[in-house]
């Protein structure tokens, strides 16, 4: 399979898992609360794609497509969100609280900043050459302990990439009402290098990440990177108070599958699509016949 | 390891950081202004940014990001050591301590575990007033995956004396997060020995679990049946022991004086055992009386004792804010004389 298809499945996993899972949520086999990375794909598989097995990588509430674009399996996940004991944590995390091997993600906003720069330090303190790749929101932005962190980072050197992910809302709050001044600016003020893309084009986030990851592990220095991105998806399960006209032109202008399966032929698009369907149907059911959980 | 043996609270405090760090290689101190020549607001870090430089890291005025920080680092297989310089800033380190730290080895399906220990010093009667001399260690107790410890001051059979063996415990054999409990005037007070305890019958009660966190038993030695059980830890258990000895040779009333050193999760049975010899129960703490250490103490020993327990009462700070005036904070915070009065006041 070429690169293109390669990406391609990946970010069509991710697609196919959250679309089924809001499908399935109603039926009643998933428990509590989700909030899916609908549109934000790209940004997942981009930046993890670049990373080494000893890397670590934090994510935070809207983790799913980090979960499965760093390797982990849709079948746990699915048993995750299901309850169940053979879930990747047992059924206690449920959907925001995931570990597996270097993966860790948390449902606070802006503690896990803390706990992903605590983590790089470490890496640093171990003399190995694993760094840490910390993704973030915009909403996240408003919480006071981002602050202190990037303070400390930039000040002790940490070998960390922080991934931003401006989706310009934070559940119903538009990023307008909550953030004031420039967002690239909140990093270069601690002289974080910082790099901009306005896109959610994988072919545009890839190379940038790769070059950044690259910097990171080779000077043992911060550096950021937003991303302008778009929520394709509801906050959690139905609230979204966007218009359907914005999420019409978001869905035609900023879909990540939709662009990058526009370089793949037709016929290739589709077997993958089929192919990546019948997998995570059947990780559904495997986690639906799994022992314990349910309702 | 200093051949010098620890005089007082904060000597020992102080070698029992300078042994783990020098045992360990995976203990790192992170705090405020913990570098030498000042060496800490208190001076519990003295020395230790001198002869381990690189682990010794300054922090700026972030409790809240530096104790993330090492629950990151923990996680990660380092032993890292906050100090909050004011147990008040404590408010500061909530969330990371309640959302994230304590919470990381259960919800991570007990894949990882949080060796960080968070000390800090509570407490008033130095003047120092509203914001710095507060005892809110209540805030954290009862936390699922938090372990709260305060030292007691007595040598008892260990060179670091029981401070900094507690404390060094807690940073080189726990592998959870606790919250670590000092006192201001605490720190000056001399380590007990046992010449200086020889009126007493000194009884240490060791808890099950990886390191000695032990519940202490002090009762006069060759006196008539004790009719009252102090309970108290930290500072006020030190004057808890003042007002049971002058009461003792006073009055002829007699108490025993239960200590123990885990405040948090509650292991209560060695304070059951003298309450049902003596069926009164005084619970003794710095901090405010609702939902303080003491209610959950008198709870616990209802519960367990039922009509053995015939008389309970808490003594606690004043429900004020703690005044910088220093009539004003005796007034507010319990002492000695407010021990004795209560006691009597109870057989």
């Amino acid at each position: 399979m070429d690169r293109n298809m390669r990406l391609y499945q990946q970010l069509y996993t991710i697609r196919y898992f959250e679309t089924l899972l809001l499908e399935k949520f109603s039926t009643g086999v998933f428990h509590g609360t989700t909030h899916t990375s609908l549109g934000q794909e790209a940004n997942a598989v981009g930046v993890l794609s670049q990373i080494n097995e000893d890397d670590v990588v934090v994510s935070n509430h809207r983790c799913h497509g980090h979960f499965l674009a760093y390797g982990g399996d849709p079948l746990a996940l699915f048993a995750e969100l299901m309850g169940k004991p053979g879930g990747v944590c047992g059924g206690v995390g449920g959907s925001q609280h995931l570990h597996w091997r270097n993966f860790y993600s948390s449902g606070v906003q802006g503690g896990t900043v803390a706990m992903a720069a605590g983590m790089a330090l470490a890496e640093k303190f171990s003399d190995k050459d694993a760094i840490v790749v910390d993704f973030m929101g915009d909403g996240t932005l408003g919480e006071g302990i981002v602050y202190e962190c990037l303070n400390m980072i930039a000040l002790w050197d940490i070998p960390i990439l922080i991934v931003l992910e401006n989706n310009h809302i934070a559940q119903t709050t538009p990023s307008h009402l909550a953030i004031a001044g420039s967002i690239p600016q909140r990093f270069e003020a601690f002289n974080i290098p910082t790099t901009h893309l306005d896109t959610s084009n994988i072919l545009e986030i890839l190379p940038a990440a790769s070059r950044l990851i690259n910097k990171v592990r080779s000077e043992q220095s911060p550096q950021a990177l937003i991303i302008e991105t778009a929520r394709l998806g509801t906050h959690s399960k139905g609230d979204d108070t966007r218009t359907s006209e914005m999420l019409t032109r978001l869905w035609q202008t900023q879909d990540p599958i939709a662009i990058h399966g526009a370089r793949l032929p037709e016929q290739d698009r589709d077997a993958v699509k089929n192919k990546v369907k019948e997998n995570i149907q059947s990780a559904f059911m495997k986690a639906l016949e799994m022992e314990g959980g349910g309702s | 390891m200093s051949s010098k043996s620890p005089v007082t609270v904060l000597d020992s405090l102080n070698l029992g950081l300078h042994q783990a760090m020098e045992d360990d290689p995976r203990v790192i101190l992170l705090g405020e202004d913990i570098l030498d020549p000042y060496g800490g607001s208190f001076k519990v870090t003295r020395g230790l940014s001198s002869q381990f430089p690189k682990r010794v890291l300054t922090t700026p005025i972030s409790e809240a990001g530096i104790t993330g920080i090492a629950g990151g680092m923990a996680l990660r297989g380092m032993h890292p050591v906050v100090e909050i310089m004011f147990g008040d800033f404590s408010t500061l380190i909530t969330d990371q301590v309640i959302n994230h730290l304590s919470k990381f080895q259960a919800m991570y399906h007990d894949q990882v575990t949080v060796p960080v220990v968070i000390r800090t010093p509570m407490g008033g009667r130095r003047g120092y007033g509203p914001t710095h001399s507060q005892t809110l260690e209540k805030l954290f107790l009862g936390v699922p995956g938090l372990t709260v410890l305060a030292p007691f001051n007595i040598k008892s059979n260990e060179a670091l004396g029981i401070p900094g063996k507690l404390l060094y415990d807690a940073i080189t054999v726990l592998d959870f997060p606790v919250f670590f409990v000092e006192n201001k005037r605490q720190y000056l007070l001399k380590l007990l020995s046992s010449t200086d305890l020889q009126e007493y019958e000194v009884s240490e009660i060791e808890t099950a679990g990886k390191a000695s966190l032990p519940f202490y038993k002090l009762a006069l030695r060759a006196a008539p049946k004790a009719q009252i059980t102090l309970a108290a830890y930290g500072y006020m258990a030190h004057l808890t022991l003042e007002a049971a000895i002058r009461l003792a040779y006073d009055e002829e009333i007699f108490c025993e004086v239960l200590v123990p050193t885990q405040l948090s999760p509650f292991e209560l049975a060695p304070l059951f055992d003298s309450v049902k010899r003596t069926s009164r129960l005084l619970s003794i703490e710095e901090g405010t009386l609702s939902l303080g250490w003491g209610a959950e103490v008198l709870a616990r020993t209802a519960e367990a004792l039922g009509p053995n327990l015939k008389v309970a009462r808490r003594l606690t700070a004043t429900g004020t804010v703690v005044p910088a005036a220093p009539t004003q904070e005796a007034d507010c915070l319990p002492g000695v004389e407010d021990i004795i009065v209560r006691i009597r006041e109870m057989v």
